[in-house]
């Protein structure tokens, strides 16, 4: 029995430790792996570069002040002007329409999603906001175009629209960016901690307040964020504005004509064959510069709220 | 001794017919907004499908476009389509996959570069597709790389454009591996690369073709990106060749949209249904593999 108290002791051998010299497949793997992921590094350089070297040369030509505050867009006439507003007044006007109808309807949905729906509920509505964000935008133009204007616009509503109109595509770009907003503002809404709820309701809100002047505020820099990117993919979309509201430049504020966005004069201007280097083929980056612009810092303020609720809450 | 002072009316009340009131209106006027969309959606899959469903037939899966619009198929578009999906798969699934494994594996978040890393696949998921046109337009159908308007710049434009969907989504499904089994791997003398060959990466597998899965769907809807880079509005042909013109089915879509005569809008329904036939598919794919194939920790 004296042996059960005696530790047997063995020089452990080397390969249950592990190798102690490092393979060279090891080195090569994680240098292909860093190949890899530097080709995301090497997208976003490559898109800088372009935009920039090709508004450079442009900006070159045509001069900063005529580009930026010009009124009147009209590249390839034999008298050409450069003024950019017309399309940046276009997309904001279509993106504006977007938003008004994309903020509170996706608010709306969230707040409901979040606070008020039971689990059934939630498992049946949630997917329909999953199915309105997996729809390609090309179907929200064949439906603007081809239903939208003739049948809501022009028969159910009696508005005197032309065909092809800002109102329309902005309506139904709406739609399309309410799942953006509604998804992140439901986050922003659960992060909430139930302890802020149950403290109101002891004493003695009723779920309007609570929903209203509790978790509403204390979301507000998710649901900021929410709406920002909303902005943004409202800023960038293409084919629901290329489809409904036509490609014709024009600054104006009234919806029911048609405009002009950054995003459509670039889809429209491609899809001729102009020549690397001409001043038609520069037009495209100058705009397409513009529109990154404009998107990033839209993104950038987005990210910045989502970080200030994330670091309050989690 | 004097009376007892008043007892005030207590501080929590039940709520008065005025708040239940309110409140039921709120509630249902939260609801309205959740069917509102409901509603638009349903009128939007009934009037895309009331236009579409009676054009389609085999004939109009098999036959190419034409300028007459009775006989007007997508034969091109839908192989151009499949073309570009599988070219772009193949492009996404190793560059997407690695750089997961490279962020979540081997990088030292605090080194400056691997956080450059991660806010850049940040930011890249969020530029406008039309963006990652110009982009393909500038290096990939001219400049550097040259290829022309082929089908292969198509997909390697579209692969760009949904490469941060596989690596966010491949990060996840790395990082829901729990640390014990790599630790385990590691304790019994296995390397870096046997533990995620080995252990990791077969874990993440579902996760990584869920995300795979999901760009696709994003990349298949996109037209905005081929139009800059290229694709033909018009061939008669279908792809023979990674460096072949090409079409796809959202161009073929917006072509016939674009068309005056009523019968191509008919036929631009009846192809946005085949489109979202092979959405519907490939999401149920996606669902499928999660369900099945998901490990609980």
């Amino acid at each position: 029995m004296s042996t059960t108290t005696q530790t047997v002791t063995r020089a452990p051998s080397a390969s249950a430790l592990g190798a102690s010299r490092r393979r060279i497949g090891e080195d090569f793997i994680k240098a292909l792996l860093i190949v890899a992921a530097l080709i995301s590094v090497l997208t976003t350089t490559g898109i800088v570069l372009s935009l920039l070297n090709e508004t450079v040369r442009f900006l070159g030509e045509v001069g900063l002040t005529d580009f930026v505050f010009g009124t009147e867009w009209a590249p390839l006439f034999a008298d050409p002007s450069f003024g950019v507003l017309p399309l940046v007044t276009g997309t904001l006007l279509a993106t504006a329409i977007a938003m008004l109808v994309a903020v509170p309807l996706g608010l709306g949905a969230a707040v409901y999603l979040a606070e008020y729906a039971t689990p059934r509920v939630r498992m049946t509505l949630k997917p329909i906001l999953e199915l309105l964000a997996g729809i390609p935008t090309i179907v929200f133009g064949y439906f603007a175009l081809t239903f939208f204007t003739p049948n809501v616009l022009r028969d159910l509503l009696s508005l005197d629209v032309q065909i092809f109109n800002a109102l329309s595509a902005g309506i139904i770009m709406g739609f399309m960016i309410i799942p953006t907003i509604a998804s992140l503002s439901e986050d922003a809404m659960s992060a909430v901690p139930m302890s802020l709820r149950e403290g109101a309701y002891g004493l003695g809100a009723t779920k309007l307040q609570v929903s209203t002047r509790i978790v509403f505020p204390a979301a507000l820099s998710g649901i900021v964020a929410a709406i920002v990117l909303g902005i943004s993919r409202a800023i960038g979309e293409t084919m629901i504005v290329l489809v409904a509201a036509g490609q014709v430049p024009n600054l104006t504020a009234d919806p029911r004509q048609s405009v002009e966005t950054m995003t459509t004069f670039i889809a429209a201007s491609a899809k001729g064959d102009l020549s690397t280097g001409s001043i038609g083929y520069r037009t495209i980056f100058a705009v397409g510069m513009t529109l990154f612009l404009m998107t990033l810092l839209m993104n950038a303020i987005s990210i910045r709220f989502v970080r200030r609720y994330r670091q309050v809450y989690e | 001794m004097s009376a007892p002072p008043q007892v005030q009316a207590p501080a929590i009340q039940p709520a008065s017919s005025g708040d239940r009131v309110r409140g039921t209106f709120f509630r249902l006027a939260l609801l309205s907004t959740l069917i509102i969309s409901c509603i638009l959606l349903g009128v939007l899959v009934y009037d895309v499908a009331r236009d579409g469903l009676p054009k389609l037939s085999w004939e109009f899966l098999t036959s190419p476009p034409s300028a007459l619009p009775t006989r007007a198929g997508i034969e091109p578009a839908l192989m151009g389509t499949i073309w570009l999906m599988v070219i772009c798969a193949v492009f996404i699934v190793p560059v997407g996959v690695a750089t997961a494994i490279y962020l979540e594996e081997y990088a030292d978040s605090s080194r400056w570069w691997n956080r450059l890393i991660e806010v850049n696949v940040q930011n890249l998921a969020a530029v406008p597709s039309i963006v990652y046109g110009i982009l393909g337009l500038a290096f990939i159908v001219r400049g550097p790389l040259d290829l022309g308007r082929v089908v292969l710049a198509g997909a390697l434009t579209l692969g760009l454009l949904v490469l941060p969907v596989v690596i966010i989504v491949g990060r996840e499904a790395i990082r829901a591996v729990p640390p014990s089994i790599r630790e385990g791997s590691l304790a019994l003398g296995a390397t870096q690369w046997q533990t995620i060959r080995k252990q990791v990466l077969p874990a993440a597998v579902p996760g990584i073709a869920t995300g795979v899965i999901l760009a696709l769907s994003r990349a298949i809807g996109e037209t905005a990106p081929l139009i800059v880079v290229g694709a033909a509005t018009f061939v008669a042909f279908n792809p023979d060749g990674l460096d072949s013109a090409f079409t796809a089915l959202p161009i073929q879509i917006f072509n016939w949209i674009s068309q005056p005569q009523t019968e191509f809008k008919l036929k631009a329904a009846a192809a946005i249904l085949v489109l979202l036939a092979l959405l519907l598919i490939m999401n149920s794919a996606a669902i499928y593999l999660r369900n099945r194939f998901e490990k609980k920790w």
